[in-house]
């Protein structure tokens, strides 16, 4: 569409005196057209104040801090919102046990720290860790397999809250059965605390491979589709009606680079999640600005050039082939 | 308001190398500042004014992208995330030249960034709009709300409350003792999102569109 705009701009630029000038046969319906097909709607009613939020972090950067002076330094650098937790996703992988909700005080000190929203993780299905993180004013939960799950078949019903879910998928059908339970923005589950950023893309490409592969379907397929998917046939019919999920879709998990952020933009990712990247970094400050530049700008090449230069080391990062499958965080959630 | 702004006619080439005669009109271009936050969500409202002579939006990254637009939305988001990113692409003062120049409309954030004066914690801002601003002044997103504007749906997210106006703000709705949309000249901004409502154009997106020279 901006193409299109511009194309139109152009064209008319010999008009000193009407600058805005339209030629009307030639480009206008056209263009307005465009304008209708690609402006993609947001269905989100002003009833749904959490998806509402989720559209607000949209082209920003979420990160994982640990400290409320970490949060200081995302504040500080731009990002959208923090999400506040015990440990980072690599520390939880090297040390194994079961991880858990943050303690409270922690969370406390990070909303204390910033002004701008603060997210906590729960386990998969601990509705309780929920309420806790409700009760402590928490902007947003993540159910996340980050931690370990706490229920093996079942996830949060997440519209008994009042407070927004955001939860991690990687196709379609996980994606609209967490938007059947309440969540309010989907999230790649990438596997989070590698550096590695390949399981996030392959979510990505697998949810807009998905989303085509609905949008070619007749009427009569839809059901079959939605048992095949494993995806409530409701919302199946909303993503035809859409062209693109009911909800605002992040990504997340392995994104250690400027590069990694803006390769994940342009698949589709309206927000970029960042763990282990910034604070495992040599420069946390620096990384997270970085990212930043590279997330609002990510379609501009000689900017994410300019926002790659002169960077300290990234995180080290590990091959996802010599994780066990036992040990792939992907796997949680059902 | 007429049905279109101007009529001509001329003799023009396409981009693709179509030439030919072709009517023409002003359509008005509304730039979004797309660095981050609530940006597509306008898109639609901008389209459906075209009843009032048409509107295309214009999606605003760099200074070059405020050139030819007829007015600005600075649109919901993070203030301090937006303010950060204008910062590493130097986009401060050609926007701030803009919004004190041109008509311009903050919404929530955008709002904050147009205020005079900005408090919990106190920030940088444009000045365009006589207006004293509290960040996060309703809480945290449990104490987000939807409410009626001039019976308009809206949505509140984590909203500023503007706390004092200046000589000249025009109220055009309040909400809890507090003005929630208000104008100076051609200065627009709601501290609620109308683009989230999907009644398209919404009344906020009308009278932005006046301001605009509609």
């Amino acid at each position: 569409m901006a193409a299109d705009c511009k194309s139109a701009r152009v064209s008319v630029r010999r008009f000193e005196s009407y600058p805005t000038h339209q030629p009307l046969f030639l480009f206008c319906e056209q263009n307005r057209l465009d304008i209708i097909m690609n402006a993609k709607p947001t269905a989100t009613s002003p009833r749904n104040l959490k998806t509402g939020l989720a559209e607000m972090l949209k082209g920003g950067v979420i990160m994982d801090v640990v400290t409320a002076d970490q949060a200081k330094i995302a504040e500080d650098a731009g990002a959208v919102a923090v999400m506040a937790l015990e440990r980072v996703p690599s520390d939880i992988r090297r040390d194994g046990g079961v991880a858990r909700m943050s303690p409270p005080e922690l969370i406390q000190a990070v909303q204390k720290a910033v002004n701008i929203p603060v997210m906590a993780k729960c386990r998969i299905g601990h509705f309780a860790e929920a309420q806790i993180l409700e009760a402590l004013n928490v902007d947003y939960i993540d159910e996340s397999e980050v931690l370990t799950p706490a229920d093996d078949n079942f996830h949060i019903d997440k519209h008994a809250f009042k407070v927004p879910f955001v939860c991690g998928a990687t196709n379609l059908g996980e994606a609209l059965r967490r938007i059947g339970e309440g969540a309010a923005m989907i999230r790649t589950k990438g596997e989070a605390g590698t550096g590695n950023v390949v399981e996030a893309v392959r979510h990505m490409r697998q949810i807009n491979q998905d989303i085509r592969r609905v949008l070619s379907l007749d009427e009569a397929e839809l059901m079959t589709e939605a048992k095949n998917l494993g995806a409530p046939y409701e919302l199946l019919h909303e993503v035809r009606r859409l062209g693109r999920l009911p909800v605002p879709n992040f990504s997340a998990g392995g994104v250690a680079t400027p590069a990694d952020a803006a390769l994940v933009m342009q698949l589709g990712a309206e927000a970029v999640f960042v763990g282990s990247g910034i604070f495992k970094s040599e420069d946390p400050a620096k990384f997270a600005r970085a990212i930043v530049k590279a997330t609002a700008h990510y379609k501009t090449p000689a900017d994410l050039l300019a926002a790659s230069t002169n960077l300290p080391a990234a995180m080290r990062g590990i091959e996802i082939a010599t994780i066990d499958a036992d040990q792939r965080l992907a796997k949680r959630g059902w | 308001m007429g049905l279109f702004r101007i009529f001509g006619v001329g003799y023009v080439r396409a981009l693709d190398g179509r030439r030919g005669m072709a009517i023409y009109h002003l359509m008005y271009r509304i730039g979004v500042l797309a660095l981050q936050g609530a940006v597509t969500p306008h898109y639609p409202h901008i389209a459906a004014l075209n009843e009032m002579g048409g509107a295309e939006p214009v999606e605003v990254r760099h200074a070059e992208d405020l050139a030819a637009l007829d007015g600005l939305i600075l649109p919901g988001g993070e203030s301090s995330a937006m303010l950060r990113i204008m910062d590493y692409y130097h986009l401060r003062e050609p926007i701030g030249a803009f919004v004190k120049s041109r008509p311009a409309w903050g919404i929530c954030a955008g709002a904050i960034l147009l205020a005079d004066e900005v408090t919990n914690p106190a920030q940088f801002s444009f000045g365009a709009l006589p207006i004293r601003v509290q960040r996060n002044a309703y809480g945290s997103q449990l104490d987000s709300f939807h409410a009626q504007v001039n019976g308009y749906d809206v949505a509140f997210i984590r909203a500023p409350v503007i706390e004092t106006v200046g000589a000249g703000v025009n109220i055009l709705a309040e909400h809890g003792g507090h003005p929630v949309w208000v104008e100076y000249g051609h200065t627009m901004a709601t501290t609620f999102h109308p683009e989230l409502s999907p009644d398209t154009p919404s009344p906020m997106h009308r009278r932005f569109l006046e301001l605009c020279g509609a």
